[in-house]
């Protein structure tokens, strides 16, 4: 069905034969570098290498076209957040103010707010690639094994894994709920108005609800019973072993978050300032 | 004299949310390297049973035991879930709902892994019990991709990999085919003879587990065992009748005709029994029932005409498939896991749109019709009722479809007042729906779907999981809503309700119309039982056997009279 999002991508590249260890570290320091820095040079290069790496893994756009709409729309909504409850931020951080439009005392728009929400606007571009890439490339199988290796309890790791592989099912559990409840005559289409179809989205959460609970009491008595949680490690009979090419690519993100970091403040500020 | 694997000794059972006891005072031995069947009608207590013995009770559901229960000599409830679990391996009912694992090796493996088993020795231990169960060439297989019968094989190896002594079916048989469910049968009974474990099945289609040889079976009613017996000596008592479980057809065909089963006719088994003196009876009851013939008419009020589908466009999942059904009819959909049944019917709702060909409703043209616009027609009752509840009230829940289609409110009062009636469930009108059965449930959703005056109904599998008084009681409801005129579609694995509730069947296999006939002349039919992975009924080799002329209007007639029977006990 083609509405799965967020799942797997069986492709043949390189970043799929990374151990899924390896691509969640490079995810995590590329993640915490683009957190930590404001300087557009910085994110202007890692925007460059994302969107390499992500020629790289043939994932096509289209494969996570829906969830990258989504992002966009979120990332309007922030600026746009931005913009109403801090006009002025970008003059507080640069020292200086070029106006562009006069529109009411502090809702003047200037340069430097421009400036500041663009490299807001980059440091999105430059995670999500990344996250998005870690995610449909991974073998959900992979990826507890993943978390648990670089420390964080299998039992999490499972429960987290677990939850992104029933991503599928309920989102295919959520269609066939929404088709039965359409043919009961509640209308989802867009000849409803907003408020009503929101209203009635509600008759097929109850339902997804109470489904999925079924579901997670058959799954924990099934995993239970095969004796998941009795001891305080577990082995993983789909962990890809550490590869040459995986200690590499470690090696380098943390370099490139190294210098990165070195970059960022090396004057001493996050901010790369072109109004000084 | 065999040692003792399993022992109740005045064992009573009560879970913390009920008053009542679901076990009470049960004593049952099972021995090393036996195969036992527990039966029983819904509620009985069986699944209890097979959750002491799994652990699941009392260290999952608590509640308040009495007695003793040791396994391999070990009282259960000094020990925990999880040295039972290398004890007892489980192999749950809902084939889907279990799988942890994501391909088939992973999922093997998934118990290794919580014994910490390094990875190399895993895939090799993965590897030798995969060829156990003939899955050696499957293991990097997504599980998504198997068919029914596979998956079960899965959950089966899954349990196995542990070395388990005793293994514990719960209702293998559920949501398979009828082929499927044979080939399972087969499987278990296999991999006893190879490995001689000890076998416990909890199921109630008891013909079908019957396919192959078991020791000795178990019948569980309100929480007491009511019979510890052989096969055959169980066939000669009226034990199954007597507690709502389903005779095997055959030998309801004998005790019908009069002729009195014992134990010496090793009457368990259609191919151990004896039927020496039988054949004058049943030839005579044969001669005395006459068939009532229906006339057909042929008023189309749902017609596909060559209608192809395919979620990705090369590949169809529904090829060219034609059929018309007539008003007032009540047809079977049936064939294989994965033939196109379900996809047919989304067709018809408009849940998926056709790639070629027509769909009509009553002469129009509804082929690009919204879901909407056909729902004033056709109404859907979906398997699960959990799936389409979405209100907290039982009156509300029935009022929701004319509430959206905005109806006045002392229309909507009247018409849901009156289709409670009609369902049964106008006394529950202001219960809350989570204090209802699931048969009950499942009726609120047919009601809920009755109340907008659909002129045709279509059920997925309406009676899956339920026992034969529930069975009865929902396939009675539907019949009386046909006579009403209501035109009825259901999607069904249970050969007995084609046989029994729907004079025509449709077989479906690999996306195409294979057959449109009686429901006797499919079930009769062996390439059309190959090809659908439908299972003959037992009505037709028996009267085979006895030399009866015209086998199928045995079966006929049987249906008949003992459709007639179960309703006096309505």
């Amino acid at each position: 069905m083609a509405v799965e999002l967020l799942s797997y991508i069986e492709r043949k590249s390189p970043v799929h034969s990374l151990s899924g260890a390896t691509k969640l570290i490079v995810f995590l320091a590329w993640s915490s570098a683009a957190m930590l820095t404001y300087d557009t040079r910085v994110l202007l290069v890692m925007l460059l290498l994302s969107l390499a790496i992500f020629a790289i893994s043939k994932v096509q756009i289209r494969d996570i076209s829906f969830v990258l709409y989504f992002i966009l729309a979120f990332l309007l909504l922030n600026n746009i957040a931005i913009y109403i409850f801090s006009p002025q931020e970008g003059v507080k951080i640069y020292g200086s103010s070029h106006v562009i439009i006069d529109i009411i005392g502090r809702y003047n728009i200037t340069i430097e707010q421009l400036f500041y929400q663009l490299n807001i606007t980059l440091k999105y571009f430059v995670v999500t690639p990344a996250a998005l890439l870690f995610i449909v490339t991974t073998h959900p199988s992979e990826f507890a094994a993943s978390l648990n290796r670089i420390g964080v309890s299998y039992k999490i790791s499972y429960a987290i894994s677990l939850t992104l592989r029933y991503i599928p099912d309920i989102q295919r559990e959520f269609r066939t709920i929404a088709q039965s409840q359409q043919a009961r005559g509640i209308d989802m289409s867009k000849n409803e108005k907003l408020w009503k179809r929101v209203g009635n989205a509600s008759t097929i959460i109850f339902p997804l609800i109470l489904s999925s609970l079924d579901r997670i009491e058959v799954v924990s008595n099934a995993m239970e019973l095969r004796g998941f949680g009795k001891n305080k490690k577990r082995s993983w009979y789909s962990a890809k072993p550490f590869k040459r090419g995986d200690y590499i690519v470690i090696i380098v993100s943390i370099l490139l978050l190294i210098l990165s970091l070195i970059i960022t403040f090396y004057d001493g500020n996050r901010f790369y300032n072109p109004f000084m | 004299m065999k040692k003792s694997i399993i022992t109740f000794e005045n064992y009573s059972f009560k879970y913390r949310s009920q008053t009542e006891p679901s076990l009470q005072n049960i004593n049952l031995t099972i021995h090393e390297g036996e195969k036992v069947v527990i039966v029983g009608p819904s509620g009985s207590g069986k699944s209890t049973l097979a959750h002491c013995i799994n652990g699941l009770v009392p260290f999952s559901c608590k509640g308040d035991m009495k007695g003793s229960l040791k396994i391999k000599g070990e009282e259960t409830k000094e020990l925990g879930i999880f040295s039972l679990s290398k004890m007892v391996g489980t192999v749950l009912q809902d084939p889907d709902g279990q799988f942890i694992g994501l391909s088939v090796g992973e999922d093997i493996a998934f118990a290794l892994e919580n014994d910490m088993i390094p990875q190399d020795q895993m895939r090799y231990q993965v590897m030798e019990v995969s060829k156990l169960v003939d899955l050696e060439t499957k293991v990097e297989n997504s599980i998504h991709e198997l068919s029914g019968g596979q998956k079960q094989r899965v959950s089966l190896a899954g349990v196995l990999v542990d070395d388990v002594d005793i293994l514990l079916f719960d209702e293998p048989l559920a949501n398979l085919d009828p082929a499927t469910g044979q080939q399972a049968i087969a499987l278990i009974d296999q991999i006893q003879q190879e490995t001689n474990k000890t076998i416990i099945m909890i199921e109630h289609r008891l013909e079908d587990v019957l396919h192959r040889k078991v020791d000795r079976i178990v019948v569980v009613d309100e929480g007491r065992i009511v019979s510890d017996t052989t096969p055959h000596e169980l066939m000669a008592s009226d034990v199954l009748q007597s507690s709502n479980i389903r005779e095997p057809l055959y030998v309801k065909a004998l005790k019908y005709a009069g002729c009195n089963i014992t134990p010496e006719m090793h009457a368990a088994y259609l191919d151990t029994i004896v039927l020496d003196g039988s054949q004058d009876k049943l030839q005579k009851w044969f001669e005395a029932k006459k068939v009532v013939e229906k006339e057909s008419r042929n008023d189309p009020i749902l017609s596909l005409e060559n209608v192809s589908f395919g979620y990705n466009q090369p590949n169809q999942t529904i090829n060219n498939v034609s059929f018309s059904i007539n008003k007032g009819e009540m047809v079977s959909i049936v064939g294989k896991n994965g033939a196109g049944k379900s996809t047919i019917i989304k067709l018809i709702c408009g849940f998926e749109k056709v790639n070629s060909g027509k769909i009509r409703l009553m002469g129009e043209d509804i082929t690009r019709a919204t879901i909407f616009k056909r729902a004033e027609s056709i109404g859907m009752v979906m398997q699960n009722p959990n799936q389409m509840i979405s209100k907290h009230m039982i009156y509300d829940e029935v009022a929701l479809g004319l509430v959206m289609r905005g109806v006045g409110e002392r229309e909507i009062k009247e018409r849901v007042e009156a289709t409670l009636k009609v369902c049964g469930l106008h006394p529950f009108r202001n219960w809350p729906i989570s204090a209802l059965s699931f048969g009950q449930k499942k009726r609120v959703t047919i009601a809920s779907i009755l109340v907008l005056n659909p002129d045709i109904i279509i059920l997925d599998e309406p009676t899956a999981g339920q026992d034969l008084k529930h069975y009865t009681e929902i396939m009675e409801f539907l019949c009386e809503l046909n006579k009403r005129g209501v035109t009825i579609i259901m999607i069904t694995h249970d050969m007995h309700l084609m046989l029994e509730y729907t004079p025509r069947a449709i077989a479906i296999a690999d996306g195409q119309v294979i057959a449109d006939d009686s429901a006797v002349n499919i079930l009769t039919n062996e390439a059309v039982i190959e090809q659908a992975n439908l299972k003959k009924t037992s009505l037709f080799d028996l009267a085979v056997r006895t030399q009866i002329d015209n086998p199928r209007d045995f079966v006929t007639r049987f249906i008949a009279f003992d459709k007639e029977v179960r309703d006096t006990w309505q």
